[in-house]
């Protein structure tokens, strides 16, 4: 059985943390480098040529993409053949937010519900945890905005409904979240599953790099099919109008109770902050 | 695209009533910052009948909370919030003299309104854009709140802000209007 330490743990959190909030991914970069190509609008042109600037600024290390610099959601696939040493898991991811997030003068952005009251040190992130074959751990921390995750919505369609039926509920979910969540979006979807876990298939949706199609074939088209729809919404960057509303349309589904046609949309902005380690 | 156009608050009401929707706008002077909590707090004093900590008479509101300033720093960064999340408050404040407000996104037909009865403008600025921004505020001091951390007001001295008009006070809305024109029907 092969050990890992939680410094460990907690020193790949920390380098996520504060990565993702100064490097643009180099899938978003191309992905915005397309719209630019195809991009009709002059001001949506105008604005996309900001965000690459933008991202240029932010690789300097010295100013975050954005101010939002997200609540920290980790996922963790954990290879059953490891033996974690050295205090308890949960806390040394905890601790690796903590610390990225201080030293990297990464906004606290996690609050009470009822009194808004800052916990200061944006912790608790949101874990998932999953235990697969193997002795390996791979951890991928994605800092998620306020303002894409607040137009996101899960909806328990009727089986009536169909393929159609989900196609039009994105649609019209990009529709309505409009200018709010920062576009050009990335959008997650999770089809079938329950209630919680078309959430979650969405948001591991997002993880999957832009420009990756699904591989499953009938998925993959409905996703280029959502991507074209959605762009002729003429949304457009920042919402200002154009062509490039969405970067990407990330598709995950698995089998649902026969009553049910869970569907679940999760935007994110295109700062899209995410970062992967192997320990 | 025209040139922009400059502005320097405190705004009057002919500065603001030349307004377009779709206009280019670049801000130099100063402008204050406030999100959720502090306009919450602001409009509280108001139903109160007390005075608020700032005039806001002619002055613009951005709506931000930006990051921690790091050591010889104006500010962190400074990007635009999602403005609907103000729009229970902003109609009080327009009527008390705020001229115009930045933030992302639409806002609401009470906000819109309460632009055209008092004179008022709604600018964007790009979201996500927040390290560029930065690099225009040239100075930040903390003027109220300073409990709400990220949330506290601040006055800004800025240079050559970028900001686009929205809602001007005639009602028009360049979110709706630029849509529609970039919309494949």
């Amino acid at each position: 059985m092969r050990e890992v330490s939680t410094e460990q743990i907690t020193t790949a959190v920390k380098k996520m943390a504060l990565e993702a909030a100064y490097e643009l991914g180099d899938d978003v970069r191309a992905a915005l480098n397309r719209g630019l190509d195809r991009e009709t609008s002059p001001t949506g042109r105008d604005v996309i040529n900001q965000l690459l600037e933008n991202a240029d600024i932010a690789k300097e290390g010295e100013f975050p993409m954005c101010q939002d610099t997200g609540l920290a959601v980790v996922f963790v696939e954990l290879g059953q053949d490891v033996h974690i040493v050295g205090g308890d898991v949960n806390e040394a991811i905890q601790d690796g937010v903590r610390q990225g997030y201080e030293e990297g003068y990464l906004r606290k952005s996690v609050c009470h519900p009822f009194t808004r009251q800052n916990t200061g040190d944006n912790t608790p992130a949101i874990l998932h945890f999953r235990i697969v074959p193997g002795d390996g751990i791979k951890i991928t921390l994605a800092g998620k905005g306020g303002g894409s995750e607040n137009m996101s919505r899960v909806m328990m369609l009727k089986p009536s409904d169909g393929k159609e039926g989900i196609k039009d509920y994105v649609v019209q979910r990009v529709k309505e979240a409009g200018p709010n969540p920062c576009p050009p979006i990335v959008v997650g979807v999770g089809i079938g599953g329950t209630f919680e876990k078309a959430a979650l298939l969405a948001k591991e949706a997002l993880l999957r790099p832009l420009g990756e199609a699904n591989k499953d074939p009938e998925l993959a088209e409905m996703e280029s099919e959502l991507l074209d729809r959605i762009n002729k919404l003429g949304i457009g960057p920042a919402g200002l109008g154009g062509r490039t509303t969405a970067l990407a349309v990330n598709v995950e589904m698995m089998p649902c109770h026969i009553a049910s046609l869970p569907v679940a949309v999760n935007i994110n902005c295109h700062a899209h902050r995410h970062k992967e380690t192997a320990i | 695209m025209s040139e922009p156009i400059i502005l320097t608050p405190p705004l009057k009401d002919e500065d603001v009533v030349g307004l377009r929707s779709g206009d280019r706008v670049l801000i130099t002077g100063t402008i204050y910052t406030g999100r959720d909590a502090a306009h919450k707090r602001l409009v509280d004093l108001l139903h109160e009948g007390k005075p608020l900590p700032i005039d806001l008479a002619g002055q613009i509101i951005y709506f931000v909370g930006p990051t921690p300033t790091r050591p010889g720093k104006p500010i962190g960064s400074a990007g635009p919030t999602t403005s609907y999340r103000m729009d229970a408050y902003s109609p009080s404040l327009i009527q008390q003299g705020l001229k115009g407000m930045i933030g992302k996104g639409s806002r609401s037909q009470e906000v819109i309104d309460a632009m055209v009865r008092y004179r008022a403008v709604y600018f964007a600025a790009v979201g996500g854009a927040a390290a560029l921004i930065s690099r225009r505020i040239e100075s930040s001091q903390i003027v109220a709140y300073e409990d709400l951390g990220p949330e506290a007001i601040r006055k800004l001295e800025v240079r050559d802000f970028p900001v686009i008009v929205v809602n001007d006070c005639e009602g028009n809305d360049l979110y709706r209007d630029g849509t529609e024109e970039y919309a494949v029907k």
